[in-house]
């Protein structure tokens, strides 16, 4: 490649396998923050530093640093939290983070407001809770995700463990974690410490850009299997996992004005059995590390290495690689993408409850004492939990008989709104953003609570209060809450500004398109009572919104854009 | 050191030509540039002396015909009272001259025949800094006898704690016990200084204008830094300095308010140099009046005369009158007035810790509030002090700032016995508007200045406001290109909320201003211990366990958490410990040790803490190590700026 490196690529070439001077920044009295490469290279151990926004200015003024503080990221394979570790998990958003336990759109937790020096003491902890942050964030392999919702028990069980799987196999070898966060101790032996450093499949800079593996069990598609750089559809015939349809090239991040970015839906290109799989996963990692941009991070994701290079050129290396080709893709099919609330009852006659979180905030506010209530449940639940990749919750492996006592502490703490909350309040996901998010153009989930009333009030009007629309809304155009697969989106654009995003389906298997640019609220909402309107009059029998809007020519179907060559070394 | 001028012209042997061309030579001069040829002749006098006994003239005073005036001043009340002195026994054509206690000669002292001591207590019985040699080389056995010695003291002290004017008492004591005379009697000025000083300085001088009349009107002219000071706005004739900034300098969430404040000198004539203070006259709260008013249940508007002057009741206790802060005459007053036999009790000398403990805890109001009589206005101005202004430590060099003068304001504003309660200045200041205007005046401490030599590496310790002085000096090292280390010890709360001025440290840290900045966050490293425990407990612990503890220790039963807080809390001084070897390394090289802030506890223990470092690193005993930071002291390379 002619083109030189981006200057993070020099920066994880001299990190010696991701220390750079972490420890020493973290060592620094003076101040709050780390040095700016090291911040980067701390994204590797689970964490962004930020600050808080709301407060820049102000402390500026007086002559006070930013507010900083940190977002750390556990990396929970299949959002699978033990009643153990919530507790820990509990501690930590109490006495480490400011108050909240946050759920993630890849299934995971995260903590804000975590000051510097209870970073090491806050790792520490998650670490003896058998629980780790190294790879949540970072040009790795992160969490990776998989149906949370137990539909098909056995399966279910295989496929989180193919999760847990690859998200540990994948994960960085390097023992700088160890090293910075826990005194070099280890509670589950690893890496042996007189075995020298090296990281077989990443090398020394890693990947170009973060890889995202989900695993979704059809006919659910609460990963948003399409979203994934590697998604992996279970194909499960008479309750026995055959194997897994394999797709690539799915993510949402894109730049405003810039057509060179773009959401890009995953491409199934084969089939493959359960023995094949770690290599394939293994492997279409190697490829990326190997083909992906080093010199511009914006198009450093396999979308681009697949639209650039091409997706035959992409399958052929890869069976190469292998030394066996991948088998047809299985039929299969999706109902939807959301999750399915209130109690389900498991093949082996345990119990499954899903409870709807707002934006994934667990917090004691109010009445919704919704933290205090999960902490409640985790002291007397035998079974575990299951965070959505929906930033929603489920209470599972229940056994019959607990039904009523944790329904009685889900009702005494607020978190029993699943049950009469709105459809379009239930189907309604937003990233953090401001004041934390360091890439917020405008609000996401501060935002939603003021939003909701509004669109369920225009719903209302038109009749259509029990319609499941999918609203994701996001600060900016990156895409934590993927808002390309929103039937309604708001992706951020400025203060109180957003772009109007419409069309995508039920199932995350349509991007949706831009239908107002750059509006306010005022205009957003105006631009939707009259659709409203149509879909309340014209919708057939279960037809979506965004079906509905491309059925009758509201929308036009857009054709996939690609990255032109030129733009790619 | 100081200046002391005699504008009135003693006979001369210079003939009227030579007269009339010094004259032309010197018209249209500032008074500035005057005094600088008055100090260049009184140089070129002093050459001329030491070149040969033969040409001394005849002006020079013997010490039998002048009048020494020594002052050791800590916060520069004792000197600014001296220096008046000075000014006053020159004006009335007394030979005089005026010395800071450490420069006194102390082998003159058998010679001396008027001296005047004007001399500070500080906190339990310290005598100030700069004269601390002074007062103990006249305790001691190797002060001479002093039978044909003339002498006066005017002590300055604190009534609200034990060892009131202790300082003073002593030396009035012990000179007399030498053989000395007292052509004044022993003064004791309080806070409100002036009101036994004024009188006071009276008296001495009338004294030693009879005692000095036969002898010959002569100028001893030593004008050295106090030139500048000559300027046209003085603490009686303040400037009044416009508002350029007033920002609040902790976070919103900050327990204390703290205000970095701007204003402008320009067209003051007004100059000062890092380590001085800038005085500024407040006016009180006018919440606090209006409080006053219904507690008196008087008026407001209601003329009323006092000393000479009539003005509006609101007036003199919003302007005029010490209304923040308790004396003893007050409560004197009022105990009598009412006939509290509780306050009364309070007067006897046995009770003096607890009349001091009210002193400082409480404010007028609160005794106001709580023994109602029935005032007379008049008595109840007789009753109160002046209203005095306050000293700030300035924050700012002037080769950074210009003609502007920075400040670090710690707003006191608390609220006690059911109502809010202010300070007088920090009130006033933090209230000013931008472009209001603050009455200022320049108080310059000649014992808290850089190191002459700008290749000495300094030490500055200063927590909470206390590191205001040393902004100035940094900037001011930085300006002049001084190549000497600069080393800060900053505490306070909170690292989040009450790091002050932490963006500036933090540039002066990457420029190479600053070289090295160690801190002490008293409130934070306590919590970390109180929260470790929670978490950081061993994997094998049943975590449901922990948790259930965890919530359990919210409850007040449980105060575990306190005794942690207690004994964990961290500062300045801990870290002076901490950096002990390399601390007495520095000091050992030369540097000098500034400590800025409060007196009653941190000054104090950060003293203790040199001690003791000197002994673990320097191998002293604990005797030399205490005579080795006196020493420090002496030689002026430790200096203070407490309060």
């Amino acid at each position: 490649m002619t083109t030189p490196l981006s200057d993070f690529e020099h920066v994880k070439a001299a990190s010696r396998f991701l220390r750079g001077g972490i420890a020493e920044g973290l060592a620094d009295p003076v101040t709050g923050a780390i040095g700016e490469d090291d911040g980067k290279l701390l994204k590797f151990h689970g964490s962004y530093q930020q600050d808080d926004r709301d407060l820049r200015d102000e402390r500026r003024r007086q002559k006070l640093e930013p507010a900083y503080s940190f977002m750390l990221r556990a990396r929970l394979p299949g959002g699978v939290v033990t009643p153990a570790q919530w507790l820990v998990f509990d501690c930590i958003a109490r006495e480490h983070a400011n108050g909240t336990l946050r759920i993630t759109t890849r299934q995971t937790f995260q903590w804000h407001g975590i000051i510097k020096r209870k970073l090491k003491p806050t790792i520490a902890a998650i670490h003896h809770a058998l629980a780790t942050t190294i790879a949540a964030c970072g040009d790795v392999v992160r969490n990776v995700v998989s149906t949370a919702n137990p539909v098909e028990s056995p399966a279910h069980a295989i496929t989180y463990a193919w999760a847990a799987k690859l998200s540990e196999d994948l994960a960085p070898k390097t023992r700088a974690y160890h090293e910075i966060w826990l005194d070099g101790e280890q509670l589950v032996g690893q890496h042996a410490a007189d075995r020298p450093e090296a990281e077989p499949l990443y090398g020394a800079t890693y990947l170009p850009r973060k890889f995202k593996i989900g695993l979704a069990i059809p006919p659910l598609n609460d990963v948003d299997v399409f979203a994934q750089d590697l998604g992996l559809i279970a194909i499960i015939e008479q309750g026995e996992l055959q194997g897994f349809n394999v797709a690539v090239g799915g993510g949402m991040g894109a730049t405003h004005n810039d057509a060179t970015t773009y959401p890009r839906l995953a491409d199934v290109i084969g089939f493959v059995t359960p023995g094949q799989l770690y290599a394939v996963a293994e492997t279409a990692v190697a490829v990326q590390r190997d083909w992906g941009n080093r010199s511009e991070r914006k198009h450093a994701r396999l979308k681009y290495t697949l639209d650039h290079r091409g997706l035959d050129a992409f399958v052929a290396e890869l069976q190469s690689r292998l030394g066996f080709a991948l088998q047809p893709p299985r039929p299969f099919r999706f109902d939807h993408n959301g999750d399915r609330y209130g109690w389900i009852e498991g093949h082996d006659g345990r119990w499954h409850l899903t409870l709807h979180i707002e934006s994934g905030r667990l917090a004691d506010v109010g009445e919704r004492r919704a933290l205090t209530g999960l902490r409640e449940l985790a002291l007397v639940h035998t079974g575990d939990f299951r965070l959505t990749c929906n930033q929603n919750l489920i209470v599972a492996n229940v056994e019959a008989a607990d039904r009523a006592r944790i329904d009685a502490i889900v009702e005494a703490h607020g978190l029993d709104g699943y049950r009469r909350q709105s459809a379009i309040r239930r189907h309604a996901v937003a990233c953090v953003a401001l004041p934390t998010c360091g890439l917020a153009m405008a609000e996401s989930e501060r935002y939603l609570p003021a939003l909701l009333p509004k669109l369920e009030a225009a719903l209302e009007r038109h009749g259509l209060a029990d319609a499941p629309i999918l609203l994701r809304l996001s600060g900016c155009p990156n895409g934590c809450s993927r808002p390309y697969l929103g039937e309604i989106a708001l992706v951020g654009r400025g203060p109180g500004r957003y772009d109007l995003r419409l069309g995508a389906d039920f199932s995350g298997q349509r991007l949706n398109q831009v239908y107002r640019e750059n509006v306010d609220e005022a205009a957003i909402l105006e631009a939707l009572d009259p659709l409203f309107a149509r879909y309340a009059a014209g919708r057939t029998q279960g037809e979506g919104f965004g079906d509905f809007l491309l059925r009758t020519g509201i929308l036009a179907p857009v054709s996939p854009r690609r990255i032109p060559a030129t733009v790619v070394a | 050191m100081n200046a002391a001028v005699a504008p009135e012209l003693p006979a001369t042997t210079l003939d009227a030509a030579k007269v009339a061309q010094l004259a032309q030579l010197t018209e249209g001069l500032t008074p500035a540039e005057l005094y600088w040829v008055a100090a260049w002749s009184a140089a070129k006098a002093a050459q001329a002396q030491r070149a040969g006994a033969s040409a001394r003239p005849a002006v020079g005073a013997e010490p039998s015909q002048r009048l020494t005036i020594v002052y050791g001043s800590q916060t520069g009340n004792a000197k600014r009272l001296a220096e008046q002195l000075a000014r006053r026994s020159s004006d009335a054509g007394l030979p005089v001259r005026l010395l800071r206690a450490d420069a006194y000669p102390q082998r003159e002292l058998a010679q001396e025949r008027y001296l005047a001591v004007v001399i500070s207590t500080q906190g339990e019985g310290e005598p100030p800094d700069d004269a601390r040699g002074f007062v103990e080389f006249i305790a001691g056995k190797r002060a001479p006898k002093l039978p044909s010695l003339q002498f006066g003291v005017l002590g300055l002290g604190d009534s609200s704690y034990p060892q009131f004017c202790a300082i003073g008492r002593q030396l009035d004591a012990r000179l007399a016990e030498l053989g000395g005379t007292r052509f004044a009697s022993l003064g004791e000025a309080d806070v409100d200084i002036e009101t036994i000083a004024t009188p006071w300085l009276d008296t001495a001088l009338e004294r030693a204008r009879e005692g000095l009349k036969t002898a010959t009107p002569v100028a001893r002219v030593t004008p050295l830094h106090a030139v500048s000071k000559q300027a046209a706005h003085s603490r009686e004739q303040p400037f009044a300095a416009t508002v350029l900034a007033n920002q609040r300098i902790v976070a919103r969430d900050s327990e204390r308010d703290v205000r970095h404040i701007e204003l402008s000198l320009e067209g003051s004539g007004l100059h000062y140099q890092p380590g001085d203070a800038l005085g500024v006259w407040p006016r009180n709260p006018p919440a606090l009046v209006a409080q006053w008013l219904e507690a008196l249940q008087l008026d407001g508007e209601r003329e009323v005369a006092h000393q000479g002057r009539t003005l509006s009741l609101a007036r003199w206790l919003g302007a005029e009158r010490e209304i923040t802060q308790l004396s003893r005459p007050f409560v004197k007053t009022l105990a009598e007035l009412g006939k509290h036999a509780d306050l009364l009790d309070l007067l006897r000398p046995e009770q003096s810790a607890r009349l001091a403990a009210l002193l400082t805890r409480d404010q007028p109001i609160d005794l106001l509030r709580r023994y109602p009589v029935r005032w007379q206005p008049e008595a109840l101005l007789a009753a109160l002090r002046p209203l005095t202004p306050r000293l700030y430590s300035i924050a700012s060099s002037p080769k950074a700032v210009g003609e502007e003068v920075h400040l670090t304001v710690a707003v006191v504003d608390y609220e006690a016995h059911g109502s809010a309660h202010w300070g007088a200045a920090s009130t006033f200041l933090a209230a000013a508007d931008e472009d209001g205007r603050v009455p200022v005046f320049i108080e310059s401490n000649e014992r808290f200045r850089l190191p002459a030599d700008p290749a000495r590496d300094i030490i500055m310790i200063g927590p909470g406001t206390g590191v205001a002085p040393f902004r100035a000096f940094v900037q001011e090292r930085q300006e002049s290109g001084a190549t000497g280390r600069n080393w800060l010890f900053f505490g306070n709360r909170h690292f989040a909320q009450d790091f002050l001025y932490q963006t500036e440290w933090q540039d002066a840290l990457k420029r190479g201003a600053l070289h090295r900045l160690d801190l002490a966050f008293s409130r934070d490293d306590v919590r970390d211990v109180a929260r470790e425990s929670a978490l950081s407990k061993s994997p094998h612990t049943d975590v449901r366990d922990v948790a259930r503890e965890s919530a359990l220790s919210k409850s007040p039963h449980t105060d575990v958490r306190d005794v942690a807080r207690e004994s964990h809390k961290i500062y300045v001084q801990d870290r002076l410990r901490e950096n002990g070897a390399e601390l007495y390394a520095w000091l050992e090289g030369g540097a000098h040790l500034y400590v800025c802030g409060d007196s009653a506890h941190m000054a104090k223990d950060v003293h203790a803490a040199l001690i003791e470092l000197a002994a673990a690193h320097g191998g002293l005993s604990p005797d030399d190590a205490k005579a080795w930071l006196d020493d420090l002291l002496q030689q002026g390379r430790y200096a203070r700026d407490v309060y």
